[in-house]
């Protein structure tokens, strides 16, 4: 094999593709891994680990505003923007380099460029406007992830109005804010200013906030959030925003006709994802694109020959661990591994790290319904578990729904303090197709939080003991 | 934790290779990068370069070595600080080998890379040879509350263990679903029919042929899809041949209708005969007794003779074990138990799985003769005629009447020559037209 000939050529190195690339590697598979920007990709570098300690910062500052509660007292607590970006554009670096040891460690090659499909599985590679030689390879994925959406009227200008991008490195902090759409990334960067300070208004086009989650959980996390100070609009569109020197009037119009105007320093716009499908040649080699994804089969088969397509380029849920899941699938099965099995979407968790913290996993109770299964729900407060209560995190809620005739565990929601590092537990029970009775047997450690999913399940067939 | 040194895929085709040399022993200190050992494939000889830092602390397998499955655990490193207390706890040396190379298949085209961490086959019954069953929880209360045998079940989860969409096929009357199905591309256009890159299996599609609305379309069931696997496999792996023998059965009738008289304990059918003559056959000529397992051939001690039962939608072939040990009468009322059950579907796996010879009888239905699929892993199978009043010739040449049962042996050519399958059948007509020999 030449040294421009691989197996396999990764587009793309964030969490789709340097996992795929790994894994590829350690198949046996001679491979190669382009990027374009950073390693890493956006959940490294402007996302999901940046992000993650922006929050750290926040929930340390939130819990200085409490020390009396605890019996402890400080003054002058304050804090430096600068000091917290900088901490986790550090923390973004450090990862980023690990990534880069990973590939190395796995005799990945990284090549520094921008991609474009020629066909015929050939690459056409530029660094910086010139062209560098061609790489050919057998196996192609496309790795290149998403973007924020634009909304007609609602674009990002770099300086009023913030794309998560912006929003991730504000040099100081808004007085008030105006966060438009409350999915994971709208409400974390809501969670954040808020915490800091900043007046925050939420808009939401559906009618509850974190409207891919459970109903109870959107509700219980609207009620905190407003108990934060927050202004949550729901069933709100914004119409327009006009800028002024150095602050945003925003036209939201409710669903029963009304508007409102409303005028901040910063808005942040968090109104979806689109893939970066652009200028990688998707169009001369005939790779479908439909709403700006690639479409895939359950294998990350484009229907090209040799090319494939992972993460968030290939939709929904735009999660890094569903495009870590599938590189992994996609290059298993390009090497024929026979027990390679495609992705169960209802096994995959999703985490938001706002506070409280939401995680969920399968089914909610009305998506259940809906499809047909006679459901078994239980729940557990926050406040009957005593290692909550001794942290001072009271507020919170554990909900189980299950199949009432088979006993299988649909769906876990969860909102309250670490749920997100709570919410493995389920996603394990679901692939190895737990019922109640294993997770009813299961012994839960005291005193934790994780006692709760325990007790969740007991309530679910009425059986719980703390509650 | 003592780091696990593994064979390593040196190719995406490799599947295993000769440990051929150590460089380090027991005690040298490693660095990433630094040489432990040279591998040769069919291609060439290749070395392993360590990616941890620490001591060698264990060398499982031996230099020279050949045929380490890529992924066997072949040396353990201790990290720094840990002494060699800490292997205790290290994994065990053998992992998972595939029992024998993965059948040359449709799937896997010669550009594909082979499987570097090949895993066990993954259509098994779900019991295996002690009775335990794999199977999720989930899955055995689905399988439960839909009445299904869950140890009927192929699973196609880890390791062979029955899922949920093993018994939803099940429950559905379909077939487990195949490992590699003919993907469906999300924007529903049809696949590219490529086969260079990506494998596929291309199933036809039967129902192209007929008219709509001319036939009915039934699911098959487990057992339906379970035995057209086994003897499709049966026919394509093993070099079937024929032989065929007729058996006077005079004696043998009048020798029946004797016992039979005596006693209602128990009734002696022909076939009874047939399986006692076979195992004695069997014990007669022993070479005969066996099972082709690629680098070896099997020679079992004792004679297991399955024996065909039709059930309802199919067939099932329980065991008579160490049938050569057993009179006529027990294995007349072990028979009559095992096909009672058979029909019922209540055999164990443990009661059919295996067995060393088969014998199918289809003369109740008035057939004369007929070739049988050998059941994998025996290496024979006996298809037995009915008997029949025909005409023969004498030894003094002249012509006569008598009852005649016509026997064809298909034989595994790997492990039963001409020479040796004719010795098989000269054996058991001896038994069959002088009965009274199998006393002796």
């Amino acid at each position: 094999m030449s040294d421009q000939s691989y197996d396999l050529v990764v587009i793309g190195a964030g969490p789709g593709g340097y996992v795929a690339a790994i894994r590829a590697a350690q198949l046996g598979m001679k491979t190669a891994i382009m990027e374009r920007e950073h390693l890493g990709g956006i959940c490294l570098n402007w996302g999901c680990i940046p992000t993650k300690a922006l929050l750290r910062s926040a929930e340390i500052y939130t819990l200085l505003h409490h020390l009396d509660e605890f019996g402890l007292s400080a003054d002058n607590v304050s804090f430096d923007v600068g000091k917290i970006v900088r901490r986790s554009r550090k923390i973004a670096t450090q990862l980023s380099s690990g990534v880069a040891y990973l590939l190395k460690k796995n005799k990945v090659r990284v090549i520094d460029g921008q991609a474009r499909l020629k066909g015929g599985g050939i690459v056409a590679v530029t660094k910086d406007g010139k062209a560098l030689p061609d790489v050919t390879a057998r196996h192609i994925i496309l790795a290149t992830g998403a973007r924020a959406r634009a909304l007609p009227g609602l674009e990002p200008d770099g300086r009023l109005i913030w794309s998560y991008k912006e929003a991730m490195v504000p040099d100081t902090l808004p007085k008030s804010l105006l966060v438009v759409g409350s999915g994971a990334i709208g409400i974390e960067f809501a969670s954040f200013f808020n915490a800091l300070g900043a007046k925050t208004t939420v808009v939401e086009v559906l009618d509850r906030v974190l409207p891919v989650e459970d109903e109870d959980i959107s509700a219980h996390a609207r009620k905190a959030f407003e108990k934060q100070g927050m202004t949550i609009l729901t069933s709100a569109t914004v119409e327009k925003l006009e800028k002024g020197a150095d602050s945003v009037t925003a036209t939201i119009k409710s669903s029963d006709g009304t508007s409102q105007s409303l005028t901040v320093e910063r808005v942040i716009l968090a109104v979806g994802i689109t893939g970066n499908v652009e200028n990688i040649g998707l169009e001369d080699v005939g790779v479908n694109v439909d709403r700006g994804h690639v479409q895939i089969d359950q294998w990350c088969r484009t229907g090209v020959d040799g090319v494939y397509a992972i993460g968030d380029l290939a939709g929904p849920p735009w999660l890094a661990h569903k495009a870590s899941h599938e590189g992994v699938i996609c290059v298993e099965k390009i090497a024929g591994i026979d027990s390679v099995r495609p992705l169960d979407t209802s096994r995959i968790p999703g985490c938001t790290y706002c506070t409280p913290q939401v995680a969920s996993i399968g089914l909610t109770e009305a998506g259940a319904r809906a499809a047909g299964h006679e459901v078994r729900v239980g729940r557990f407060s926050f406040i009957g578990n005593g290692k909550a209560i001794a942290l001072g995190e009271p507020d919170g809620l554990v909900k189980t729904v299950f199949d009432a005739k088979t006993g299988e565990l649909l769906g876990a929601h969860m909102i309250g303090a670490e749920v997100t590092e709570l919410i493995e537990g389920y996603a394990i029970a679901k692939t190895l197709e737990t019922t109640e009775h294993e997770l009813m047997e299961t012994v839960f450690p005291h005193p934790t939080l994780s006692e709760m999913m325990h007790e969740a399940v007991l309530d679910a067939y009425g059986r719980v003991i703390h509650m | 934790m003592p780091i696990s040194i593994l064979m390593p895929a040196l190719s995406p085709t490799m599947e295993k290779g000769n440990l051929a040399k150590w460089l380090v022993k027991v005690g040298d200190a490693v660095s990433a990068g630094d040489i432990l050992a040279e591998i040769e494939t069919d291609k060439a000889t290749m070395e392993v370069e360590s990616v941890d830092e620490g001591t060698v602390a264990k060398i499982l397998v031996p230099e020279g070595t050949n045929n380490v499955p890529v992924n066997q655990l072949i040396a353990l490193l201790l990290e720094d600080g840990e002494d060699a207390s800490a292997l205790d706890g290290a994994p065990a040396a053998a992992q998972s080998q595939p029992v024998s190379p993965p059948p040359a298949s449709p799937q896997q085209t010669a550009v594909q890379p082979s499987p570097a961490a090949a895993t066990m086959p993954v259509q098994q019954p779900a019991a295996n040879g002690d009775g335990r069953t794999f199977a999720s929880p989930l899955a055995r209360r689905l399988a439960g509350d839909a009445g299904l045998d869950i140890t009927m079940i192929s699973g196609t989860g880890p390791h062979g263990r029955v899922v949920k969409r093993d018994v939803e096929a099940a429950r559905a009357g379909g077939a487990p679903s195949a490992p590699q199905a003919a993907p469906q591309p999300a924007a529903g256009a049809a696949p590219a029919a490529t086969g260079t890159a990506i494998a596929r299996i291309e199933r036809p599609d039967m129902t192209v042929y007929f008219e709509a609305g001319s036939f009915d379309a039934v699911p098959v069931d487990s057992m339906r899809a379970s035995i057209a696997r086994r003897l499709t496999e049966s026919k394509r792996d093993i070099p079937h041949y024929y032989l065929t023998i007729d058996c006077r059965l005079d004696e043998l009738l009048a020798m029946r209708k004797k016992l039979n008289d005596r006693t209602d304990q128990y009734r002696i059918s022909v076939n009874d005969f047939v399986v006692r003559a076979a195992a004695l056959a069997l014990r007669r000529v022993p070479e005969a007794n066996a099972t082709w397992a690629d680098t070896h051939i099997l020679y079992h001690h004792h004679a297991d003779v399955s024996m065909a039962v039709a059930i309802e939608g199919g067939l099932i072939t329980p065991i008579i074990r160490k049938a050569d040990t057993k009179g006529l009468a027990e294995i007349a009322i072990e028979a009559k138990d095992l096909a009672a059950r058979a029909r019922d579907r209540k055999l164990k796996p443990n009661e059919y799985e295996g067995g060393t010879f088969s014998v199918s009888n289809l003369g109740m239905f008035g057939i004369k003769n007929f070739t049988a699929v050998i059941n994998p892993p025996q290496a024979a199978i006996m298809a037995v005629g009915g008997g029949a009043k025909r005409p023969i010739v004498n030894e003094d040449g002249t012509v006569g009447v008598a009852t005649m049962m016509t026997v064809t042996l298909s034989a595994d050519h790997r492990v039963i020559d001409g020479a040796l399958g004719a010795r098989l059948l000269a054996a058991f007509k001896g038994f069959i037209e002088e009965p009274l020999t199998m006393l002796l």
